[in-house]
């Protein structure tokens, strides 16, 4: 196996790992400081590439829609949060989980209803629809380079906002101890409220960043949000550093495993054999990667609750 | 002694007397009577559409019922029945495949297989609590489901003709309806029996107050995974009657929205009630038709009463009816 190859797939394993980390990273600040359980983060994901694909066609510019599509998502968000989310909080899981897929299954046939049930397109800049040479006899696409970098960007950001900033520790004061931050005197609430809106944005920039990857349709966001999910729980519930490595390993096992695991199978087994456990143990990995974690450590890898 | 900790008490003591059997029986025999004429009316009035719809309702029943019992009775939140529930059906579905209809062979593996299941993933997840409970069991359906649609030679993503089993006899629609009539009441009465014996107390007790319930000298962990292999069992069972019924199985049996619309269900019929599995898959049922028979997108409608019964009703139907009997 060609070494590019290798390269390419570990690249495309940490593009989808860094856009991943853009949905966990909102979702376990809102699991980790209100104790709410987010099904409908996956929906905020569809929605900024519904909103991204129909008013990057609108204005004719890929960048228009992506800032488009963010302030509309993050518009949708907080209407949410002041009509559903904040009559769970206080509320068991099993209701936060139930009330939330109810409304998966709203913005799933709302999203039908309005842009029909065919894939929508949303193309690649102009500007970078073209491989760029980064190493000699490895090219690779401009904008998946371009997503790898706003990743970067925006999980740096994140990071410095959260370690560096007043309201970066009132949301790591939530996220460990609600109850002590709120004696404390951190406006717990309206922290919280920002915290959700701005996940619900960085999904919206996922999903657009996505969209001319994945294909924009109904029902994309369920299949990222249990990535996702995945992620957070290897992470450990709460801690953003923890969704950034969960999302990495998750990405990287996931891209690697299709990638790589048929042809070392076929190195090991007979190839009917290969050719049927490969792509079979490769779907599973991420999930077998979680269990095993789980089971040795059941708090996750960076545990937040003390 | 605080109230909640009243399971514990009666759990020690063994167990106490059903409340109310006799209401509860008196009205099950005159329904039961109804259930039983119902092939015969559907047939005069050539009413076959609602004689499948009947059958379906039932064998949402056993699923429902059977998740309430983890999940209402053990507090223990599976994000991932539609595992045992596809485990089951596909049994049904591959052992056809393969040539064998005999039903007495296919019947117990089916519900041998999803027990299994059960067994191992049970065995793992019962490890974690809460939240991270609901992730884990999540993640096994996940690994189920890709590992099921892996198979390209019994379907992959499109899922499998299944014809029915046989008894000796060949299984018509009127003997699916009463096969699943007959199963449903039988798994109904055991599971009554159940959770009304010293096991459903303790279980009841475990999930009210863990430690007390240990400190008592219960062996919960082994409570809560025979309590999780008989739900998985029971689910198994009610795939394996849909298999017969639908004559057909598919991935999305196996997918997270299944297991999330078993969840619905017992909260709507109200988590931890025994008439939730009854009330609420029935109330599912006639209310997915009702806005089928209006409009396209009838699971915006769906939804949106899923949203209200979790935030306005969160007892669930069975939760309305004793509030307004107190």
């Amino acid at each position: 196996m060609p070494v590019s190859l290798v390269l390419e797939q570990l690249l495309n394993g940490l593009q989808f790992g860094l856009m991943l980390f853009l949905l966990s990273a909102g979702l376990t600040l809102v699991l980790g400081m209100m104790d709410v359980v987010n099904l409908a983060q996956g929906s905020l994901y569809m929605l900024g590439a519904y909103f991204a694909a129909t008013l990057a066609a609108a204005s004719g510019s890929f960048w228009a829609g992506l800032a488009g599509a963010v302030l509309a998502t993050a518009l949708v968000a907080l209407l949410l949060e002041v009509s559903v989310l904040r009559r769970v909080y206080g509320a068991d899981h099993l209701t936060q989980v139930l009330a939330t897929f109810a409304l998966i299954l709203v913005f799933n046939e709302a999203v039908r209803a309005i842009w029909g049930p065919q894939a929508l397109l949303l193309s690649v800049p102009p500007e970078l629809a073209r491989p760029v040479t980064i190493l000699p006899g490895l090219s690779y696409s401009a904008y998946r380079l371009t997503v790898i970098g706003a990743g970067v960007v925006l999980a740096v950001g994140m990071f410095l906002f959260i370690h560096r900033t007043r309201v970066g520790m009132w949301v790591r004061a939530g996220a460990s101890n609600r109850r002590m931050a709120q004696a404390m005197g951190v406006p717990i609430r309206r922290v919280f409220t920002g915290v959700f809106v701005t996940g619900a944005a960085l999904s919206a920039v996922a999903g657009a960043l996505l969209g001319p990857i994945f294909a924009v349709q109904v029902g994309m966001g369920e299949d990222v949000l249990i990535l996702a999910f995945v992620a957070i729980v290897i992470g450990g519930i709460g801690s953003v550093k923890g969704s950034l490595v969960g999302s990495l390993l998750v990405g990287v096992v996931d891209t690697a495993g299709r990638a790589f695991l048929p042809s070392v199978f076929g190195l090991l087994f007979a190839p009917e054999v290969a050719s049927n456990l490969g792509p079979t143990v490769a779907s599973v990995l991420i999930y077998l990667l979680m269990a095993v974690v789980l089971f040795v450590r059941p708090q996750g890898l960076f545990p937040v609750h003390g | 002694m605080r109230a909640r900790d009243l399971s514990v008490e009666q759990a020690r003591r063994g167990g106490v007397a059903p409340p109310r059997a006799f209401v509860v029986w008196g009205a099950g025999s005159v329904a039961g009577l109804a259930l039983l004429a119902f092939p015969a009316l559907a047939q005069a009035l050539e009413w076959s559409y609602y004689l499948s719809l009947a059958t379906k309702a039932l064998i949402l029943v056993l699923a429902a019922s059977a998740l309430n019992l983890v999940l209402g009775y053990g507090g223990l939140v599976s994000f991932g029945h539609a595992t045992y529930y596809g485990l089951g059906a596909y049994t049904v579905a591959v052992m056809v495949r393969e040539g064998i209809r005999q039903a007495w062979l296919v019947w117990p593996a089916a519900v041998a297989v999803a027990a299994l299941a059960a067994l191992a993933i049970g065995a793992v997840c019962l490890r974690t609590r809460g939240l991270y409970f609901i992730m884990i069991t999540l993640a096994f359906a996940q690994m189920v489901y890709y590992f099921v649609v892996s198979f390209k030679q019994y379907g992959g993503q499109d899922g499998l003709r299944a014809p029915r089993t046989d008894f000796g006899f060949p299984l018509g629609d009127a003997e699916v309806y009463y096969l699943s009539l007959l199963l449903v009441a039988a798994s109904l009465f055991f599971l009554w029996r159940l959770v009304h014996a010293r096991f459903g107390r303790a279980l009841q007790a475990a999930r009210d107050n863990e430690v007390r319930a240990t400190t008592v000298g219960f062996p919960v962990y082994r409570i809560q995974l025979v309590a999780f292999v008989i739900s998985g069992a029971l689910t198994g069972l009610a795939g394996a009657l849909m298999a017969h019924h639908t004559q057909y199985v598919s991935p999305a049996m196996l997918s997270w929205p299944q297991s999330g619309h078993f969840m619905f269900m017992v909260i709507l019929g109200g988590v931890g009630r025994f008439w939730a599995g009854l009330l609420g898959a029935g109330a599912m049922v006639l209310i997915e038709e009702l806005f089928h028979s209006l409009t396209v997108s009838w699971q915006l409608y769906v939804g949106l009463t899923l949203l209200a019964v979790v935030l306005l009703a969160p007892r669930g139907l069975a939760g309305l009816v004793e509030g307004r009997r107190r």
